[in-house]
């Protein structure tokens, strides 16, 4: 196994987070960063303000997004599979929606709104996986997609009923920004509340790294390879559930990226997942940090993070289609 | 020597049997060719030996204990199962798929050791397809997936393998391949059940033979005494002079 891969992928997140330390409205020089992290939180200076107030919380929830949403697209992508898959496929990031727009109906606090965004993700899986543990007779992981499609678009029906009910004034524009995907509101306390979820999530993934490989064949195969199918299967979805949970709760919701990083983990270090969960981790970091520096420092106005994830990815995706001619 | 039987077998899914009534023993060392046509439940069958699916009546038993008393991972190092070479999906390389053969002995939480590596490697030469260790198993031929599957329950170290249709869309020379690996590893005393569609395949590798038809084995015992022109053209609903064209053995021939 070569090393470059890794040194490529450390690099990139190194790049990643200086650039997203030193670019924006107030451009920082090397020197000047470097003075300011040295410095620590309490230092004097506009520099000291700016690093550690905004941009550091803001990168944190920016690398913690990313590295969620693409341990959770390599996870469903292995276990259904089908590399087509993104971390919302059972309906995590519809459910997490309609939690939001209810919150946000409700006149809910940014608490209220990230934790009704939580369950409501999460009660879109397990009301997928509670449907699909009833269907028997059929290929389980096709009735989990299929019951997943079916509840993502009965919670998508009932963001477009909320957005009908909304104040278009007031409630409508802080629905649809939700939906967008966006980091501009991060705070510290958002990191502090998302990260241990997620890192409730990776666990499971990083223990059972070398089991997941397994589900990528026929139930009764990895079966007879000695697997317990259904239980590692539920395990796995319970984590990265959890993991997209949270991370959508912070972020909204930010497309393309569970998808598209995986696909580029796989090539750069093949397909087993003891390697490609360590390389999305920081490649979706990575992507998803350098995104959201783009997203407001590009232009004069911030832009979506989710808008600009999907022009990198699905140019990304296409290219990494056309260039294999094969999934990866 | 590994052994399994199947005493009293009812199998089907949901309790709605498929098949009934089956009695079948396998030995370490013995080569047993399951024939019937298409829906006779073979598959069912063999998910039903494998322990994939829990039996309607009747019982399994590997290595003279019932197969659901024994633990999965135990199970898996009993009892090694070679599906139909199936395309793949992700870019494997060929050794990372056999080495998924040895799921069932390194740690759940734990790599691969150095030792698994060693028997995937030695089950790739075994079957002389080393060479292909470093190939991507998406992209290499169809023979050479089969024997890749091979290899992958040969890294089980089960004393028993179950063959679905391993000569099927297969090339002339690779059925040859398979075939002889078969005897070989029967020579190595691993017991092999296994289904074809060609019978001509079963008489030439079989100690014995099985027909299963309806669910039911109708007929079983030494290839040539069990698989006749006469049963096999009715098994298959042929005509009797095409079968016995095919198989009757030379001397035999008008």
């Amino acid at each position: 196994m070569p090393r470059w891969p890794w040194l490529l992928l450390g690099l990139l997140l190194a790049l990643a987070i200086l650039s997203g330390l030193a670019a924006g409205p107030i451009a920082l020089g090397p020197g000047e960063l470097f003075r300011a992290l040295l410095g620590g939180p309490s230092a004097e200076g506009q520099a000291t303000m700016v690093v550690w107030s905004l941009r550091l919380p803001r990168l944190a929830a920016a690398l913690l997004v990313g590295a969620a949403l693409s341990a959770a697209g390599t996870a469903y992508q292995a276990m259904f599979r089908n590399p087509l898959v993104s971390p919302d496929i059972l309906g995590a990031s519809a459910g997490a929606g309609m939690g939001a727009a209810l919150a946000i109906l409700f006149g809910l606090p940014t608490l209220g709104i990230q934790g009704a965004a939580f369950a409501g993700g999460l009660a879109a899986v397990g009301l997928v996986t509670l449907v699909a543990g009833r269907v028997r007779r059929h290929d389980p992981v096709l009735v989990l997609v299929l019951a997943g499609i079916a509840i993502g678009t009965l919670f998508s029906a009932g963001i477009s009923l909320a957005k009908v009910l909304a104040d278009p004034t007031v409630q409508l524009p802080s629905i649809t920004f939700w939906l967008l995907g966006g980091l501009s509101a991060s705070s510290p306390a958002d990191v502090w509340r998302a990260a241990p979820l997620v890192g409730a999530g990776l666990l499971p993934l990083l223990l059972l790294r070398h089991r997941v490989d397994l589900l990528t064949l026929a139930d009764e195969e990895a079966a007879a390879l000695g697997e317990d199918v259904p239980r590692l299967r539920f395990t796995l979805i319970v984590a990265a559930t959890l993991v997209t949970g949270a991370s959508v709760a912070i972020a909204g919701i930010v497309g393309w990226v569970g998808l598209v990083v995986p696909h580029a983990a796989r090539l750069l270090v093949g397909p087993r997942f003891a390697r490609s969960l360590p390389a999305a981790l920081l490649l979706g970091a990575a992507f998803v940090a350098i995104a959201d520096t783009l997203a407001r420092s590009a232009v004069a106005i911030e832009l979506p993070l989710g808008i600009l994830t999907a022009l990198v990815g699905a140019p990304a995706f296409l290219w990494l289609l056309a260039r294999g001619g094969r999934f990866s | 020597m590994t052994k399994l039987e199947a005493r009293g077998l009812s199998f089907g899914y949901d309790g709605t049997p498929v098949g009934e009534g089956v009695d079948l023993d396998l030995t370490g060392g013995e080569v047993v060719c399951l024939l019937g046509p298409n829906g006779g439940g073979k598959t069912t069958l063999f998910r039903t030996l494998l322990g994939v699916l829990p039996p309607i009546a009747g019982e399994v038993r590997v290595a003279e204990r019932p197969l659901s008393r024994w633990p999965r991972r135990e199970r898996a190092r009993l009892l090694g199962w070679v599906p139909q070479a199936h395309a793949g999906l992700f870019a494997f390389t060929v050794e990372e798929v056999v080495l998924m053969g040895r799921a069932a002995r390194h740690g759940r939480y734990t790599a691969p050791s150095r030792r698994d590596h060693d028997v995937a490697r030695a089950a790739l030469e075994r079957l002389g397809i080393g060479r292909l260790a470093e190939r991507v198993y998406t992209q290499i031929s169809g023979g050479e997936r089969q024997l890749t599957l091979i290899a992958r329950a040969l890294a089980q170290e089960a004393g028993i393998l179950i063959l679905d249709e391993p000569t099927a869309s297969l090339d002339f020379g690779n059925q040859l391949r398979v075939l002889g690996e078969i005897r070989r590893l029967r020579d190595d005393d691993i017991g092999i059940l296994m289904s074809t569609h060609q019978p001509e395949h079963a008489l030439e590798v079989a100690d014995r033979i099985a027909l299963l038809e309806g669910g039911r084995i109708v007929a079983q015992g030494p290839p040539h005494e069990t698989a006749t022109p006469e049963r096999l053209a009715h098994l298959y609903r042929a005509d009797l002079a095409a079968v016995t064209a095919r198989i009757a053995p030379s001397g035999a021939r008008p």
